[in-house]
């Protein structure tokens, strides 16, 4: 962004301090600087990734939107992408994933399996939608999404960045210091979602027949 | 060049006149063994007779018999056709049958699978743990009365969707409001998991001690399923005594998204764009292994112009797979990005034909039985041939020119053993692995699928069987994958490109089919039984990537942890199709 645009246009610049003062808000200071450089997590689950991979390579280059830095660790990353299926057995990985990265945070569901299940909704190792345990900033749809399409993703959770205040978002939170920790699901018989441990077991209870 | 062996009728009945029994039901081959003498048997499959590769296992579930099955296809590394053997017994829970490991270890991952998803014990395996889903999971999920939490109805075209409409969303009929099942009267906060033990117990850690009296611990460490080098979501628990390898388990099922259970549903036809995304960097390869197969059930012919546009696509598929494998190698090596960044250019070009003939990058969804979707038109084809001609043989001896006599590379590389070439038939590795271990087995020679026999080309195979040779057969490969690329550009005819009609709903006979191609990782075989109703009964995937991760651990003993990503990125294994 060009110091043009990051100036409020309210406030008068004396002629001879053009382009050497911006007057802005600290949120648009801020946004601008978290926007232009977002670091996913370098992580492929399934086909998705491929796409990923090529979306970084020579023909579409995603590093001239600033977000090419995948960091292994998730300690160093701002987003994650989830590029593909999540599975059951692979849930609570994702989740302790997403509990070390720091804030501010994103979440992107690339393609449908991530969204929504997709293909394989019905498989009874698929997590329906990632959205059931992480809060989703992005979906991109397609199975899986062109370089383009995730390209275009990338740019609208930039958009949002910009959209963002200081004030309110959850991570600044007074007193909300654990606000974006999920609790880690358990794989039991089947995967247990911590937080709807009681949901469960009154519907286990009113389970017809033995199995 | 292995020259396919003359059909042999193999008499095994009169061999073990009392315990095998010929198969005599309608569309299924092979023998029947009896549960008792199954190693007897085996051993004389493998050593009298000569069928010294096991290429696939796996259970089949007849309910209404109230039978379980064991499937065996043994074929021989010198070519010719397999031998279908197999196991019966009475439906229980769990139902038990020798296992085969000492014969043939390469049956390890695909008995614990059987164990895993039809609950078949093969008494005497040595780590018979549940391999694609967790320990405490509930049930055995491809057993027929098993049922899913979204389970809707026996077989698609679900009632609800077609031709009503009046659908609804599943989560609302199942009583958890989600994709779960739990047993009556489950209670979670008491629930206790103990996933990890039995990993860690079969890895059983012990200290020594060495002659200077120096009390050693051995360690165990674990990598993935985040891991930016293991391709994928494989976790790895690897023993180690100092930095050499002494024990190493694979986790896998990270990416177990269900395609046997879902293919059981589909209808023959809904499964083509499923496998797809079985080798996602191959999705032509899986679509021909699974048409070849039904078109062999069905015993349709394929349109002639299709054959030919099938070997262009698959071939073309095999050379963008070898030069991702040559960039995500040197990527494992530590050269970050610039050698995938040449690969991924030659990809992106093969996959703009993939795009034009098909509609998708890389979900191809191209063949149907009997042919492929759409012809190739002209352009396209042209642009095949500049491709062919100019393009790819130049950038391989680019590539060649720059990475062959690279320092680092040749250091890391030569003379790193992997595997020799007995213990590659014995752990059942296929593809490129098995060939450079001096073993010349390519399907496409050994037992010819579609058109191949008619073109002129030679099977890539290098003798040392070290990582340098692994790595040097992909460009061979490629170089003949272009040789017979250049014969079917030229003897390409015109005409239609299927045999049959466009159909919803395919007729397919009852009975069973093993169809096999060659895959740029190795066999890639479907195995799918069909009882006379639009949906197959069986539908199982034999992945390359999967077996040949079974010798994983024969591989990387003695090694040192540093090249383990190296023989790990050798295997060329995708945990689409290692999981499925």
């Amino acid at each position: 962004m060009e110091s043009e645009k990051l100036s409020l246009p309210n406030y008068n610049i004396p002629d001879d301090l053009q382009n050497v003062v911006a007057i802005t808000t600290l949120d648009r200071l801020y946004n601008w600087g978290r926007r232009s450089s977002v670091w996913p997590l370098m992580f492929g689950l399934a086909c998705c990734a491929i796409e990923m991979i090529a979306a970084q390579a020579s023909r579409y280059d995603m590093a001239r939107f600033g977000m090419e830095v995948m960091r292994p660790t998730p300690r160093q990353a701002d987003m994650m992408l989830v590029s593909g299926t999540v599975t059951k057995k692979m849930l609570p990985v994702l989740i302790r994933l997403y509990n070390q990265m720091p804030e501010p945070k994103y979440v992107v569901a690339m393609g449908a399996c991530a969204s929504s299940g997709g293909p394989f909704k019905e498989g009874y190792n698929v997590v329906a939608g990632i959205d059931k345990f992480l809060p989703v900033d992005v979906y991109i749809p397609g199975c899986p999404p062109t370089p383009q399409a995730l390209i275009a993703g990338l740019i609208k959770l930039q958009e949002k960045i910009d959209k963002q205040s200081i004030k309110k978002v959850r991570w600044y939170q007074k007193g909300k210091t654990d606000a974006n920790y999920v609790p880690m699901p358990v794989l039991g018989p089947d995967l247990i979602d911590v937080r709807r441990s009681a949901e469960y077991k009154a519907a286990a209870a009113q389970k017809e027949g033995a199995e | 060049m292995t020259a396919p062996a003359s059909t042999t009728t193999v008499d095994l009945i009169a061999r073990f006149p009392n315990s095998v029994s010929a198969d005599a039901r309608p569309g299924y081959a092979g023998f029947i063994v009896n549960k008792e003498s199954l190693l007897e048997v085996a051993t004389a499959i493998r050593d009298e007779f000569g069928y010294d590769l096991l290429t696939a296992v796996t259970g089949a579930d007849y309910i209404a018999e109230n039978k379980m099955e064991v499937v065996y296809h043994a074929y021989k590394t010198t070519g010719g056709p397999g031998l279908v053997f197999r196991v019966q017994v009475e439906r229980a829970d769990p139902v038990e049958v020798p296992s085969l490991v000492g014969l043939w270890p390469g049956v390890d991952f695909q008995e614990r699978e059987a164990w895993d998803l039809y609950g078949i014990k093969f008494t005497g395996h040595p780590d018979l743990r549940r391999i694609l889903m967790w320990e405490g999971f509930e049930g055995h999920p491809l057993r027929k009365d098993w049922k899913e939490a979204f389970f809707e109805e026996e077989a698609k075209p679900f009632k609800s969707r077609w031709p009503d409409g009046q659908h609804s969303y599943v989560e609302f009929k199942n009583p958890f409001r989600d994709n779960l099942n739990f047993p009556k009267d489950f209670d979670p906060e008491k629930y206790q998991p103990e996933n990890e033990k039995d990993l860690y117990s079969s890895l059983e850690r012990f200290s020594t001690q060495t002659e200077d009296g120096l009390k050693t611990d051995q360690i165990v460490v674990n990598m993935g399923p985040h891991h930016p080098s293991t391709h994928g979501v494989l976790r790895v628990a690897v023993k180690l005594e100092g930095e050499t390898i002494v024990g190493l388990k694979p986790v896998m099922g990270y990416l177990h998204r269900n395609h046997d259970k879902i293919g059981e549903r589909n209808t023959f036809l809904q499964n083509i764009p499923y496998t797809d995304r079985l080798d996602y960097f191959n999705s032509m390869s899986n679509n021909f292994g699974y048409v070849t197969t039904i078109e062999k059930l069905m015993n349709i012919p394929v349109a002639e112009r299709a054959e030919y546009i099938r070997v262009i696509m698959a071939e073309l598929s095999r050379i963008q797979n070898h030069f991702i494998f040559i960039g995500m190698l040197i990527n494992d090596l530590g050269s970050m990005y610039t050698p995938s960044l040449y690969a991924f250019e030659e990809r992106e070009l093969i996959l703009d034909i993939f795009e034009a003939v098909s509609g998708a990058r890389m979900m191809c969804n191209y063949f149907r039985f009997g042919g492929v979707a759409r012809d190739v038109p002209d352009d396209v084809m042209q642009k095949i041939k500049d491709l062919v001609y100019d393009r790819i043989a130049a950038k391989t001896d680019e590539m060649e020119r720059f990475l062959n006599e690279n320092e680092v590379l040749v250091g890391r590389l030569k003379g790193v053993r992997m595997i020799n070439a007995e213990d590659a038939i014995r752990y059942s590795v296929t593809g490129p692995v098995l060939r450079a271990a001096g073993v010349p087995y390519d399907i496409r020679r050994a037992d010819p699928y579609s058109i191949y026999d008619r073109f002129d080309f030679d099977v890539a195979v290098r003798y040392n069987g070290d990582m340098y040779d692994n790595y040097l057969i992909r460009f061979d490969e490629i170089r003949q994958s272009l040789r017979i690329l250049e014969q079917a550009l030229k003897q390409i005819p015109e005409g239609p490109i299927n045999s049959q009609k466009p159909q919803y709903q395919v007729r397919v006979p009852a009975g069973e089919a093993y169809g096999r191609v060659e895959s740029p990782k190795g066999e890639l075989a479907y195995y799918v039984v069909s009882n006379g109703k639009p949906n197959p009964y069986r539908y199982h995937v034999r992945p390359p990537s999967f077996v040949n991760l079974t010798a994983i651990e024969h591989i990387c003993k003695g090694s040192k942890i540093q090249d383990f990503v190296a023989l790990l990125a050798m295997l060329d294994i995708v945990m689409g199709e290692l999981d499925r």
